[in-house]
């Protein structure tokens, strides 16, 4: 199991370091001068001079490089050019509200995901089973961008049922109790939308988890024991279905992060989507690189935690 | 027993995949001749009198802000989103194909070599790559957007086909055909890569779906398909702010994507029930 773990761990700091190695080519070593658009804001080639000899852009590769690596280590990735402020302080004040936003959406996409995968499994090639597959593949292909606009629109600007945009409303009382219910009124659209584009994964694993289960000998004896078919479900079947679902949520870091990015923009959230997005208008490559170095760790981290969640599980990944 | 006939009998077979395959030769047809009736999707009719028009008779979908047939460029974002698709595809598959071919077939340090890079590749979402070099560079031009695309998409697939290569090469017949003396290429195109068509094609399908996505995210921020070129998510960039105002202007771009990607999926899970069991 030692050796599985440590193995394992490697594995992930190799993987990290080559996807860092990826992002710092593609910013480096392609075409294309990360200053170049530096146009846009009427300085002088003597200023865009400057602006590279500060960014260190007229180092050679294996220099910048260097300054790269040394920078990570230090926990250094460099300062904004739009907002003049260290890119790791603007990442650490944006990553609570996509924390809360994506885990959120996680919750949702995996509490409605599994119930509706289970009935699915239980009602197996029925009119319900097909439609509800149609409709979560329907979710799966509408653009999270498009439908959170929709419902910003419907639910939050037609109908004044929630709020439309933000994280907070800026004239909203004091106090924990207050603040906090607020917080969640802003948080449920963005949620709900991303939650309803990534249903569909989870629904189809936990159906065909589900359907294993049900073939097993065990659950032949407790239905033959004449246990009602909802404890036959649930207390036998599912307890043993779930487990392989859940740990799959390191699969969904990427499409949950990748869709925050264009809800976060559409419902203005204050996360690291919209720093993102915002980066991009601005030409601010040193926030969008290190927004993706963020991203990577987060990657890497959550498919080791879910690797080790399924080794606990199943001791035959470990000892295999 | 090609893949070519079992798959389009057992799409059509399967009412999800028949209404899929309907629908997207309904959207070929239509991208394909549907402008020869419409009106030019650039035409401005008429700035004053016209701008942001309600569905009518004349413009079924209404009119955008510079009082162009919204119809007529939902119809035109077809050709743009279903070409772009298809040859980010193509490219995305080869690329894999090729990658995945080569590790599988070499094994030892090639192998180990590749798969570790595409492990780190695979940990930076392709968006975040694509917005990385996106915001670099000024507009780009359409090829090079399918080439990014397709640069960036190949890595899973890459994966899959060496999956498929290392099961097919304890097969007997694979032995068998190395044992009689064949080439390296007819052992590589005529047995490994032919058995691993199956996989790969429904891989291909339901990454021509999550293309036509990507490509309309980018677009609706401004990076994807330049205006006043139309694309779906450029559209529903315009009717950004007048959806309260003039809903059909980013409604009806957002349905054709909804309903384009739920149908080439609605295919890809046809394909996979017959040609990839076992990942159903």
């Amino acid at each position: 199991m030692t050796r599985w773990l440590l193995r394992r761990a490697l594995q992930s700091v190799l993987t990290l370091a080559i996807a860092l190695l990826l992002l710092f080519l593609v910013v480096h070593a392609l075409p294309g001068d990360p200053l170049a658009r530096e146009g846009d804001r009427a300085l002088t080639p003597e200023q865009v001079e400057q602006l590279r000899r500060r960014y260190g852009l007229d180092r050679p590769l294996p220099g910048q490089l260097a300054a790269f690596v040394g920078g990570l280590v230090r926990g250094d990735l460099g300062t904004s050019i739009e907002y003049g402020r260290p890119v790791a302080s603007l990442l650490a004040e944006r990553l609570p509200a996509t924390l809360l936003l994506g885990g959120t959406a996680l919750l949702l996409n995996f509490s409605l995901g599994i119930w509706l995968g289970v009935r699915q499994a239980v009602r197996k090639d029925s009119r319900e089973d097909r439609w509800l597959t149609t409709l979560s593949l329907a979710g799966y292909a509408t653009p999270s961008f498009w439908l959170g606009l929709v419902l910003a629109n419907l639910i939050g600007v037609r109908w004044h049922l929630l709020p439309p945009a933000g994280m907070r409303d800026p004239l909203g009382q004091a106090g924990l109790w207050p603040a906090t219910t607020d917080v969640l009124r802003h948080l449920v659209l963005p949620a709900l939308t991303l939650a309803i584009v990534s249903l569909a994964g989870t629904m189809r694993y936990q159906r065909t988890a589900m359907l294993e289960v049900l073939r097993v000998p065990y659950i032949v004896t407790a239905r033959a024991k004449g246990l009602s078919e909802g404890r036959v479900v649930w207390r036998h079947a599912w307890r043993n279905a779930v487990f392989p679902v859940l740990t799959l949520f390191g699969l969904w870091l990427p499409i949950l992060v990748s869709g925050s990015v264009f809800v976060e923009a559409v419902f203005a959230w204050p996360g690291l989507g919209s720093l993102a997005v915002a980066a991009v208008g601005n030409r601010d490559y040193p926030v969008l690189m290190g927004t993706s170095v963020l991203v990577a760790a987060v990657v890497v981290l959550g498919s080791l935690l879910s690797d080790l969640a399924y080794a606990a599980l199943d001791p035959r990944v470990r000892h295999g | 027993m090609t893949v070519r006939s079992d798959g389009l009998k057992a799409v059509w077979r399967r009412p999800g995949g028949r209404a899929g395959a309907a629908f997207l030769g309904f959207l070929v047809l239509l991208a394909w001749l549907g402008p020869l009736a419409l009106p030019d999707p650039f035409r401005q009719f008429d700035l004053v009198e016209l701008a942001d028009a309600p569905p009518s008779a004349d413009h079924p979908f209404g009119t955008d802000q510079l009082s162009r047939d919204v119809l007529s460029r939902v119809v035109s974002g077809a050709r743009i989103s279903l070409a772009v698709a298809a040859l980010t595809v193509a490219l995305s598959v080869t690329l894999g194909a090729a990658v995945g071919l080569v590790a599988g077939y070499w094994g030892g340090a090639v192998d180990a070599v590749i798969m570790r890079l595409v492990d780190g590749a695979l940990a930076v979402p392709r968006l975040f790559l694509l917005l990385l070099v996106l915001a670099l560079s000024d507009r780009v031009p359409l090829a090079v957007l399918i080439i990014l695309m397709g640069a960036t998409g190949w890595f899973a697939t890459s994966r899959l086909v060496r999956a498929e290569v290392l099961r097919l090469r304890t097969e007997a017949f694979v032995q068998a055909a190395e044992a009689l003396g064949a080439s390296r290429r007819r052992v590589i195109f005529r047995h490994l890569l032919v058995n691993a068509a199956g996989p790969l094609l429904v891989a291909a399908t339901l990454g021509v779906g999550d293309v036509i996505l990507l490509e309309a995210g980018l677009s609706f921020l401004g990076l994807g398909v330049q205006p006043p070129t139309p694309s779906w998510g450029g559209m529903i960039m315009d009717g950004r702010p007048v959806l309260e105002s003039a809903p059909w202007v980013g409604i009806f771009p957002g349905v054709a994507i909804t309903l384009t990607v739920l149908a080439t999926n609605l295919v890809g899970d046809a394909l996979r029930d017959v040609l990839d069991p076992r990942s159903a």
